[in-house]
């Protein structure tokens, strides 16, 4: 960014200070071994070099260097030792970029060539931009409409390939106001390099104010009860139907028992695939008799029946 | 040496030329087309970099920029660097070394011949005229469903050529396996043989994987049948597992016979045995089999189980091991050398620093947290370059001028060459070191538009690449002026061990008139030893 041609982005997020610290602490060590390694062969070059004059004969105790086992041990242990330390770091903190915490707000991201659709749960969109509250967990679940795309912020130090036919997750905590990068990174097409946008991220009270502004059409999960009724599931999922098919209330988050006597936790994949390939994992108990709506629902559509589903949990009647 | 006894002037007709089945032949016939191909990729560079000097693109538009870069990078891999070193130097030298009088199989490595060269010229055809726009990746379902560009046909010239890599391959094996010379133990191969030994493995283990591959992605987009596609009820992760599988262990196809130049090199240069002889030999073979199982590592952003990146980040780290025992033995067999730098040496030397700086460089691309950042941006370009066009390519114009003398009969010229290596070198740091900044910074690769904060590292990249183009042009004119004007080459030029330095510059069909018999190991540069064996003869200058 400005002035820093040489530098890393501004950090966005603390997890993004915890991969600097990574970063240098990699370059501090590789750079030693280059440095030690360059120091040698100009060494050796220099000292060792033909000189004019009858050639020098070569000892039989230099021979007999072309082979030293202890050195030879020494240089593939320390540098595995060396590596197995960075693989565990870096894995460790992996872990965390892949864990996001309970409580995080939830925007619903989906990528086309070549632009991005921002969600709020609250029904809010937008495009190629999305407004943040600063301290607040973010969980973004993201998919694609047509190709692979990769969502990218620079400042936050992340990045996670969207991909058509199903959710991936990225979550982050911006710990600055301002405005962060959104770059596609997975080359997606003609205009790839134009898919790009931006975070803002708001104080917390310019946040409210800015959701305050501009109406909609109800929160996400109004429009995905809208949707229940007029795609029909209702006639099949609801209290008193003639079909007999799992309540969808108090379902979210819960693990239930599969006909094939495994179980599964009811996560945005497993309704995603229970709407789309409804035969693919059946609860127990239940026929399979369930049509698929691929086809018939659109990604918008889904992630409107998903929230729906959501915002049941904890609920025991309709 | 008059050229008549030579396999050079064993019949001059083009005729004669395209019905060889001397393995020394045919590398030259390899030679002419992955040169002309590597200009055909370079042509390519050029106009990307030039693109590339401001952030608009003005050059091109984005259709013909994407074309550019798919041409650059389908032509640089598959039609240069993979059959490179092992078709041509491979292909000249192995039976050489091994004191055999051609490979295992002749005819069939004239067949190799003309597949590369039929699969290759129809893709660049297909490249060239009507452009593909997906990347050498092919990802799905971009590729599938969703680009409007010839691709089938464009697979279809990389599935030819496919089965070339896996006929030399089997061909190197058998070779190596069958050929060679009363004597020629395992442990006294040249490490040259060594390295195209674990090449040709993978050669003929992964090449298979990724003809598969092409054919699903051609049965896809021909006929719809849903494999990668979700909307098909295909998975696009499955295409890039199935891509990397092959395409990993390609990275080392491009490297190893590399290692293998440079330790013939380093030693003969340096005047001692390669340090570490039998852990060069096993790095080899453990870099060849590790090599396998590393392929996730180009998938830890795409979706795959954060389980799974574990498990390819650690066996990452596992395969730089072997890499570093061998640029440490290369440094350490300069110890009390008797170093002269002449400028396949310097060649030589220009790889251990680029392929270092490469492979240290591989060491934050493997470390998951860091590449999650560093993924998919002009840091990964940097970092392959330098493994490929730095490692590789270097090592690839060393050997070029250490056997030019035993390929041609003549000598190239000295200082030509030299000031050729350091505009190489210079050339190469100015273009790709700045794009590792520009990385850093979060420019993400494949982009015909950018930033304008990343215009100065972008100008200062294109600079060093017309000095990069300089230098490699420069060796285009003297090799070829050599040819007719160079003077003659004695048969040891470089006081060189190995039996190739053996035969007479350049040498007669069937290399040796008797099977030779091999008494001693390979890098026996004591003095005493060499004049014995008849191979120390000093540079003759003059016909």
């Amino acid at each position: 960014m400005n002035g820093q041609l040489f530098l890393l982005p501004p950090q966005g997020s603390a997890y993004a200070g915890r991969v600097d610290v990574l970063f240098w602490t990699m370059t501090a060590a590789t750079g030693a071994v280059a440095g030690a390694i360059f120091v040698l062969l100009i060494l050796f070059c220099s000292r060792y070099r033909r000189r004019s004059g009858p050639e020098r004969v070569m000892s039989a105790t230099a021979v007999g260097r072309s082979r030293n086992r202890p050195l030879e041990i020494t240089w593939i242990t320390l540098p595995l030792l060396v590596f197995l330390a960075f693989f565990f770091w870096a894995a460790w903190l992996y872990d965390h970029q892949q864990t996001p915490p309970a409580g995080a707000a939830e925007i619903y991201v989906v990528a086309r060539q070549w632009m991005w659709k921002l969600e709020h749960p609250d029904g809010r969109r937008e495009i190629d931009e999305l407004h943040l509250p600063r301290g607040q967990p973010v969980r973004l679940v993201m998919t694609s409409q047509d190709v692979i795309h990769s969502f990218y912020v620079p400042e936050l130090r992340i990045k996670q390939d969207v991909l058509p036919g199903r959710f991936t997750v990225l979550w982050f905590t911006p710990a600055r106001s301002g405005v962060y990068h959104l770059y596609c990174a997975e080359y997606c097409g003609t205009s790839h390099s134009r898919m790009h946008g931006r975070i803002v991220v708001m104080e917390p009270q310019d946040y409210a104010r800015w959701l305050g502004g501009g109406g909609n059409g109800g929160t996400l999960a109004q429009q995905g009860a809208a949707k229940l009724r007029t795609l029909g599931c209702s006639g099949c999922h609801s209290p008193g139907a003639t079909i007999r098919a799992p309540s969808l209330d108090n379902l979210y988050g819960r693990t239930i028992p599969l006909a094939d006597g495994s179980f599964v936790t009811v996560d945005e994949h497993y309704l995603r695939d229970s709407i789309l390939l409804p035969s693919k994992q059946i609860a127990a108990g239940y026929a399979d008799n369930m049509p698929s709506f691929a086809g018939q629902v659109s990604e918008q559509d889904l992630l409107e029946l998903v929230e729906y589903v959501k915002s049941r949990a904890g609920s025991n009647t309709p | 040496m008059s050229n008549t006894d030579s396999y050079l002037g064993a019949g001059l007709r083009l005729r004669d030329w395209l019905t060889t089945t001397d393995h020394k032949r045919i590398a030259i016939l390899y030679a002419m087309g992955i040169t002309a191909f590597f200009f055909v990729g370079g042509a390519a560079a050029t106009l990307i970099r030039l693109s590339l000097i401001t952030p608009q693109g003005d050059l091109v538009s984005a259709e013909t920029y994407n074309k550019l870069f798919t041409v650059h990078g389908v032509v640089m891999v598959w039609f240069f660097l993979i059959p490179s070193i092992p078709a041509t130097l491979g292909n000249f030298l192995i039976p050489m070394m091994i004191g055999a009088h051609d490979v295992a199989f002749p005819r069939l490595n004239l067949l190799s011949w003309y597949l590369y060269m039929g699969g290759a010229l129809f893709t660049v055809a297909d490249l060239i005229i009507g452009g593909v726009d997906t990347g050498w990746t092919f990802y799905t379902p971009l590729s599938t469903m969703f680009s409007n560009t010839a691709v089938v046909a464009a697979v279809a010239g990389v599935f030819v050529v496919g089965f070339s890599s896996i006929l030399t391959g089997l061909n190197f094996i058998v070779t190596v396996h069958r050929r060679r010379a009363p004597g020629m133990g395992w442990f006294r191969l040249p490490l040259f043989v060594w390295a195209l030994y674990g090449t040709s493995l993978i050669l003929v283990l992964a090449t298979p994987v990724l003809a598969m591959t092409l054919v699903l992605l051609a049965a896809e987009r021909l006929f719809g049948i849903g494999i990668f596609d979700p909307a098909l009820g295909g998975d696009p992760l499955l295409f890039q597992h199935l891509f990397w599988f092959y395409s990993h262990p390609a990275v080392y196809i491009m490297i190893l016979p590399a290692m293998g130049v440079v330790s013939e090199v380093i030693a003969c240069f340096a005047r001692k045995p390669v340090f570490g002889y039998r852990m060069m030999a096993y790095a080899i073979i453990g870099i060849a089999s590790v090599s396998f199982l590393v392929w996730g590592h180009h998938m830890f952003v795409s979706g795959q189980s954060m389980y799974a990146g574990m498990v390819f980040s650690f066996l990452s780290y596992l395969v730089a091991v072997p890499s570093a025992i061998k640029v440490f033995n290369w440094t350490a067999t300069l110890f009390r050398g008797s170093i002269s730098f002449e400028a396949p040496m310097l060649y030589a030397l220009g790889f251990i620093g680029l392929f270092m700086l490469g492979g240290l460089t591989g060491l934050y691309l493997a470390a998951l947290a860091l590449d999650v950042n560093l993924t998919d941006t002009y840091f990964v370009v940097a970092h392959f370059h330098y493994i490929m066009v730095g490692g590789s390519v270097m090592a690839y114009f060393a050997g070029i001028h250490f056997w030019w003398p035993k390929i041609t009969g003549r000598m190239y010229p000295e200082s030509w060459a030299r000031l050729a290596a350091i505009a190489i070198f210079i050339g190469f740091n100015l273009t790709f070191f700045p794009q590792y900044l520009l990385g850093m910074e979060g420019m993400p690769r494949r982009y015909w538009e950018y930033d304008p904060q990343f215009q100065v590292l972008n100008v200062l990249s294109s600079a060093g690449a017309a000095i990069l183009a300089g230098g490699y042009l420069l060796p285009a004119l003297y090799l070829s002026w050599s040819l007719r004007y160079g003077p003659r080459a004695a048969a040891n030029p470089w006081q060189a061990t190995g039996l190739e330095w053996q035969t007479p510059s350049p040498p007669p069909e069937g290399n040796f008139p008797t099977t030779p018999r091999v008494v001693r190991d390979p890098y026996d540069y004591t003095p005493g030893n060499r004049d014995e064996a008849g191979a120390a003869m000093h540079p003759q200058a003059g016909p």
